[in-house]
């Protein structure tokens, strides 16, 4: 192989390179280095990279928007109870008073600090050899680490609010690990809501969650954003139980990656509504790696393309040989609203233990004539009778949502999502 | 007066519907009998508007109107209802909430104000009893995991909510229990009247029996082929099809 050709960059891949200047103690910018030579020698991943296999991340994010300057620290306001962190183009800007039982760290601070145990939750996850999570590791430079202590249930939520100030194009390096201490409880909101926004938002959120402990996420992707890479590192303890729920809509390119590893009788669910229009591209990627006996895990999500979108789910549950009795189960489906819209659906499993139930399933379909026609023949107009079955598509993976109000906003987003369409 | 004159019905390359001529007037019930496959199915579908059936000749008038150009939906509102010979599942979709939506998607078209939901229940309640529909089954997603008596139950529920002016009912009878006929036929009995009409496609003169109709079609090939009074059901139940049906050339 001729060596120039493999060393030549994308003008996309020189500009994050450019970006790289880590600092803090040795410890934390020896690890970062790391996360850099790693990326270096990886480049941006294409489709030549099986877990990237249909995102072309190297064509697609050939145009790096500079990275914004730091924003100014502002007064956040809880949300009906809710502690709210909220970022800035990149930059934790303040949050709420925080719950008891729940401190709170700034990622320079970490950085600057170097101890052993945080840096490894933080770069050492589940994850790290993918080089968008190490692009992070190396550039994240913003970000929290949370604490929740031992034994403490939050009845409100802790949000993690991501916002741009303006439409101005920019790039977002944030990273932020959230622990939760043995038998804690907590709802965790990742929000990327904000109109308007055109930034090429990059986060790394890691999880580890204790033993005994119980962490319900929400991912909520709806900003108009240009590149969403959330990367999502989860580490579940004995006992422990994670439940995730993610709504993805908005954005041209949307890549979610999730690793779960799944200790000794765990209990862990993702899930996911996406509903993409227009040039629309969102990627799912997970792997559950089940290390541990008597483990479950479920996983259930509903793509809903129209437009000449483009939906990825790439599923993949591994058990290792020491995790017997593991039970695992993903879906995957997919309902095609146009002809030009497609879906590239890959459930797989990988077992190495012999006594366990694990299964999956994948679909991709059109809307049933037969259904529509049923409705139709009622005096149920076409364009509402096919709300009506979206809707009974997208509910079966929503109703796992736990908050009833979250829920319900889940809901009333798909049902404008198709009023938008009918329009 | 709903008139279908001369009704060329294809799918893909095959003729179906081969120049059928039928009419049910107002305050009448027509009764079509005819062997599997003969088109009694494609004609109601035809009439109810789906879509994937062309139409190559012919005309359905609904008061002198041709409707074959109006979507399933607007043929609703004016007035066309079909009972399905297999009522469709639909996962997801409780059976209360379609029941609202295609009552108030018709008063819509019609111009007409939207049911409250206090009245809305109170008119399912009425139907449901009349039929012996339990409650819970209208909580339960429209269709799914019904007996295939059930379904037919919900069928006539849904005519009833609907009042149309002119009913198709396709093997209605088929899958129902002894009473259950009964019960649903009764159902159907108070609902004729001078200005309603029905079409009842069966193949037993049992449920002639409880619905009387007015008028019978024996059906074939796609075409009518003979047209007689209620007695005309006690001679095919007897004699079967044979005087009717021409062996293919
Ligand atoms: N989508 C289709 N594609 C091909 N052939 C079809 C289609 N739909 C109906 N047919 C054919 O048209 C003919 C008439 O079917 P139809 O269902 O109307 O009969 P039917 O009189 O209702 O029969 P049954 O008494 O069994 O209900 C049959 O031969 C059937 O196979
Ligand atoms: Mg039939």
């Amino acid at each position: 192989m001729d060596v120039s050709v493999k060393n030549l960059k994308t003008t996309g891949e020189t500009a994050l390179a450019a970006l790289f200047a880590p600092s803090g103690a040795a410890a934390s910018k020896a690890l970062r280095q790391r996360a850099f030579d790693l990326f270096q020698t990886m480049g941006l991943p294409s489709r030549r990279l099986e877990s990237w296999h249909y995102t072309d991340l190297k064509r697609m994010l050939a145009n790096v928007a500079p990275r914004a300057a730091t924003s100014a620290a502002a007064n956040v306001d809880a949300e009906a109870g809710a502690c709210v962190i909220r970022f800035v183009d990149g930059h934790c800007i303040g949050h709420s008073a925080l719950p008891k039982g729940v401190t709170l760290r700034g990622l320079s601070d970490v950085l600057a600090q170097g101890d052993a145990d945080t840096l490894g939750a933080l770069y050492a996850s589940v994850g790290s050899e993918d080089p968008v999570v190490a692009l992070n590791a190396a550039l994240a430079d913003d970000g929290v680490v949370i604490d929740v202590a031992a034994g403490v249930t939050l009845d409100a939520a802790i949000i993690l609010d991501f916002v741009s100030s303006d439409a101005t194009a920019r790039s977002e390096f944030m990273r932020c690990l959230v622990r939760v201490g043995a038998g804690a409880k907590l709802t965790l909101v990742e929000r990327h809501v904000s109109a308007q926004a055109s930034a090429q938002r990059h986060l790394a959120l890691a999880v580890s969650v204790g033993a005994h402990a119980s962490v319900s996420h929400v991912f909520e992707g709806v900003a108009d954003l240009d590149v969403l890479l959330a990367s999502l590192l989860v580490d579940v303890a004995a006992q422990g139980n994670f439940q995730s729920f993610a709504l993805v809509s908005g954005g041209r390119l949307t890549r979610r990656q999730i690793w779960v590893r799944a200790g000794q009788a765990t209990q862990v669910g993702l899930r996911g509504v996406s509903l993409l229009r227009g040039e629309q591209h969102a990627d799912t990627t997970l792997v559950i790696d089940h290390v541990e006996p008597n483990s479950e895990s479920r996983e259930l999500f509903k793509h809903i393309l129209d437009g000449s979108a483009t939906g990825v789910f790439q599923g993949k549950v591994v058990v290792q040989p020491n995790a017997q009795k593991t039970d695992g189960g993903m879906k995957s489906h997919a309902l095609i609203l146009s002809d030009d819209a497609t879906m590239d659906n890959k459930p797989e499993l990988e077992i190495y233990a012999d006594d366990v139930v694990c299964g999956h399933g994948a679909t991709v379909a059109q809307l049933d004539d037969d259904q529509l026609f049923y409705l139709m023949s009622r005096g149920i107009p076409k364009t509402q009778a096919q709300a009506m079955l979206i809707e009974a598509f997208a509910l079966s993976a929503v109703d796992f949502v736990e908050d009833e109000v979250q829920r319900e906003q889940v809901m009333t987003f798909v049902r404008d999502w198709m009023m938008a369409r009918g329009a | 007066m709903l008139e279908i004159k001369n009704l060329h019905v294809r799918i893909d390359d095959k003729k179906i519907l081969n120049g059928l001529t039928l009419t049910v007037k107002p305050g009448e019930v027509a009764a079509i009998m005819g062997p599997n496959g003969s088109g009694k199915s494609t004609l109601s579908y035809v009439i109810a508007g789906r879509q994937d059936y062309e139409v190559t000749e012919g005309e359905i008038l609904l008061d002198g109107v041709n409707i074959l150009e109006l979507d399933a939906h607007e043929r609703a509102a004016k007035g066309l209802f079909l009972a399905f010979q297999y009522p469709i599942e639909i996962p997801g979709v409780t059976t209360m909430t379609f029941l609202k939506a295609s009552l108030n998607a018709q008063r819509k078209q019609r111009g007409e104000a939207e049911l409250s939901t206090p009245d809305f229940m109170k008119k399912v309640r009425a139907a449901a009893d009349k039929l012996g529909v339990p409650q819970e089954m209208l909580r339960r997603p429209l269709n799914v995991g019904f007996s295939g008596g059930e379904k037919k139950r919900l069928e006539v529920l849904q005519m009833f909510l609907l009042e149309p002016r002119y009913g198709i009912l396709d093997e209605t009878d088929s899958g129902l229990d002894i009473d259950a006929l009964r019960i649903v036929s009764e159902g159907v009995n108070a609902l004729r009247s001078p200005t309603r009409g029905f079409l009842v496609i069966t193949h037993y003169q049992r449920l002639l029996d409880h619905i009387v109709p007015d008028v019978v079609h024996v059906m074939s090939r796609g075409q009518i082929v003979k047209t007689g009074g209620k007695e005309l059901a006690l001679e095919l139940e007897k004699n079967g099809y044979r005087d009717y049906v021409t062996e293919a050339a």
